[in-house]
């Protein structure tokens, strides 16, 4: 066992560290859930891209550098550190991107993948509508056989970066006969298309970070569905717990946090145990969760799958950024109210428990896939 | 970066849990409560044959010179069989102290390593100045050892405390003859401490995973309502957070393992006991309350985790010193670390 990092990885993370120090924008970029900063994030996108930072583990002819989940993590640790702007892109690249690589035609990859590299599409997702939060099977809209492709209609909500985004990815019933996770096609659309209505939601921050859908016999043609009709479930969940993705949240983003955290205490001086403590407490759980992730990438690179495993981590981060924020807001006192960086971060804190399957859904996943508890009726 | 037990370590960890799990550990657990040691015995001479108390004494004193990661599988599977006896002390502090203590005077580790190493001495301490100087079954041992400052002696074995826990027979100690005095006495006993420390945090983490897994079986078996009570969400998401602090407090355990003998040991072990002692708590609450009353008799096996779990929990140093040695190391300017890795 050892947590030591070889020459190439070493001169990997270096060339990223770098990098960051000479291009992280000093001040920030404005909010990415407004017009203009939303433009600003695409053009930072475009940035990363120049030098293929901005998905280093996808394949070089597709704007990436091959690089090891190891090297994905520890360009994690170096982007947070940095304090570099949040991934407008992060839909597209954790979410659908893992999708298509598995299931996508060569044709699919090669027109959506480098587009979505440099930050000139950037994707929304389209996943849960109004009956169909954590029971997500519970799809209604529908995607109607036509000529060439298919018609979708019905509402979508609470879909991320779909105010300003240029396209979106979800689930559509396909087979109106079938049932909760049958009949259902993945596919993609222009937020822009003929007969979509895209309703931005302000969020607790006031600004629109999400948005509703409205779909009316919009238009998809036949290569905008990924793998086969009908197949849809099977599809979006093969890579759903995928080791990129929002399950293996970058420990990197905690780590900067904590030492956020540790300084804002440092300058406060004597603060009392009580602060102490819930400080403290944070870097233990930031260096918890980014231990924990070494273990993963270890038993990832023996060709384990990353399973249930990942509710747990789910749950942990989630609460572990709350914690942080919540140390923060008590470590500034009355100062706490006043719109800063830790006020946001809070904000953006409280939807991590609910957001990519409610912490509740997650502990029953780890109650019956891991602990095997009975699946029971009382649901 | 490889960050995972290895398939020797998997190993060693499946002969330990294996040589309790066929020596009816739980009742040579309340027989050494019982002034019946002889069972207990037993069991740490077969510990001793698997090797245990040697892990970390070098060939120079006769020992098997592994590593500390080592010593701590097996310390989880003693925390989870909930073994007696001083074998935190035997197999991790007394060690750690006296070849500390060789750098500068090596004729106490000559003395007295060999014969732990081979499991033929026995050995418990005392560590004066944090709190009453007590040592546990210091009646059953071969060598007392107290720490005072830069002191340390033999120990004179006293009158009898009672524990929370039965199994942990406590004694009071007082110094009797000088063994070593002076400033690298002080470093020595930092480092027993930390070893203890660090073996009590594995063996609270082996505690913890016992726990769980007796609620686990608990609630897929005990049934009302006409339904197992495994199937109810409220024990369900008890349970789940159980496995999550248990899952997260291990890599803690491992990493402190492979920064013992660097300027992080007592940032690392601390951040170790912490989560660990946490995450047993937790496991502990926990399974008394999805037991329900049969949980709360001394009768049912499930006491003798309880019981231990509770004194383990604070027996190490408390959780505001060990939250304190974390927080002075984080106000501390961070060392540049060469090698770069990820420790």
């Amino acid at each position: 066992m050892d947590l030591d990092l070889d020459e190439n990885t070493r001169e990997f993370q270096r060339e990223v560290r770098e990098f960051l120090a000479a291009n992280v924008p000093p001040e920030p970029l404005p909010s990415m859930d407004t017009e203009a900063g939303f433009e600003a994030h695409r053009a930072w996108e475009n940035t990363l891209a120049d030098t293929r930072l901005s998905v280093v583990s996808w394949p070089r002819e597709f704007g990436g550098r091959d690089a090891s989940l190891l090297e994905w993590v520890l360009f994690e640790q170096e982007y947070y550190a940095a304090g570099a702007p949040g991934r407008v892109s992060q839909n597209g690249i954790f979410l659908l991107a893992p999708t298509l690589f598995e299931h996508g035609t060569p044709e699919q990859l090669e027109r959506i993948m480098p587009r979505m590299a440099r930050g000139d599409d950037i994707w929304a997702q389209a996943w849960s509508e109004p009956e169909a939060g954590s029971d997500l099977a519970g799809i209604r809209s529908t995607a109607k056989r036509t000529d060439g492709g298919w018609l979708l209609s019905g509402q979508k909500t609470w879909s991320s970066r779909a105010a300003f985004a240029d396209r979106a990815f979800g689930l559509f019933r396909s087979d109106p006969a079938a049932e909760r996770h049958r009949g259902l096609t993945y596919l993609m659309f222009p937020l822009t298309a003929e007969g979509v209505t895209v309703r931005p939601i302000p969020q607790l921050d006031g600004e629109p970070g999400f948005a509703e859908i409205f779909l009316d016999d919009v238009f998809v043609p036949d290569n905008d569905v990924i793998g086969a009709p009908n197949e849809g479930w099977r599809v979006a969940m093969s890579t759903s717990s995928n080791e990129r993705g929002l399950s293996l949240r970058s420990p990197g983003r905690f780590s900067a946090t904590a030492q956020r955290l540790i300084e804002l205490w440092t300058e406060r001086g004597d603060t009392g145990t009580a602060a102490r403590d819930a400080v403290v407490d944070a870097w233990i759980g930031s260096e918890a969760y980014r231990l924990h992730t070494f273990g993963t990438v270890t038993r990832l690179n023996e060709g384990g799958k990353l399973g249930a495993e990942s509710s747990i981590t789910k749950v942990f981060w989630s609460e572990l950024d709350i914690s942080m924020h919540e140390t923060a807001l008590d470590l500034l006192g009355a100062e706490a109210e006043q719109e800063s960086r830790w006020t946001g971060g809070y904000l953006f804190s409280l939807s991590g428990p609910i957001y990519a399957g409610t912490n509740e859904i997650q502990r029953n996943i780890i109650a019956e896939r891991l602990l095997g508890l009975p699946r029971g009726s009382s649901r | 970066m490889k960050f995972a037990l290895s398939p020797e370590h998997l190993d060693f960890g499946a002969s330990i849990r294996k040589l309790f799990e066929s020596g009816s550990t739980a009742a040579a657990v309340r027989a050494w409560s019982a002034e019946d040691p002889a069972p207990g015995r037993t069991l740490i001479e077969q510990l001793a044959a698997a090797g245990a108390f040697g892990l970390t004494i070098t060939e120079e004193f006769g020992g098997l010179d592994a590593e500390p990661l080592d010593q701590l599988v097996a310390f989880v599977e003693i925390g989870r069989a909930a073994a007696p006896g001083p074998l935190v002390e035997s197999a991790a502090v007394v060690p750690a102290l006296l070849q500390s203590l060789a750098n500068t005077d090596s004729a106490p580790a000559r003395r007295w390593l060999p014969g732990i190493s081979e499991g033929t001495l026995s050995a418990t301490v005392a560590f004066t100045g944090r709190g009453r100087a007590v040592a546990v079954d210091a009646d059953r041992v071969d060598l007392v050892l107290v720490l005072d400052g830069d002191r340390v002696s033999t120990g004179r074995v006293g009158e009898a405390v009672r524990s929370v826990d039965p199994a942990r027979r406590l004694f009071v100690v007082e110094a009797d003859e000088l063994v070593a005095e002076g400033p690298p006495v002080a470093a020595a006993a930092a480092a027993g401490f930390d070893a203890g420390v660090l073996a009590n945090a594995a063996q609270l983490l082996g505690a913890g995973k016992a726990l769980l897994d007796a609620s686990t079986d608990y609630v897929k078996q005990r049934k009302q309502f006409g339904r197992p009570i495994g199937e109810f969400q409220a024990l369900k998401q008890k349970l789940a957070d159980v496995f999550i602090g248990l899952d997260l407090a291990e890599p803690l355990l491992y990493r402190a393992a492979l920064t013992t003998a660097t300027p992080n040991r007592a940032r690392d072990t601390s951040a170790a006991a912490v989560a660990c002692a946490d995450a047993a708590y937790r496991a502990a609450r926990s399974a008394l309350q999805v037991h329900g009353a049969i949980g709360y008799t001394a009768e049912y096996d499930l006491s003798l985790w309880l019981t231990r779990v509770t004194a383990l929990r604070t027996a190490w140093g408390t959780p505001d010193l060990h939250r304190g040695r974390v927080a002075e190391a984080l106000r501390a300017p961070a060392a540049d670390d060469p090698s770069g890795a990820l420790t």
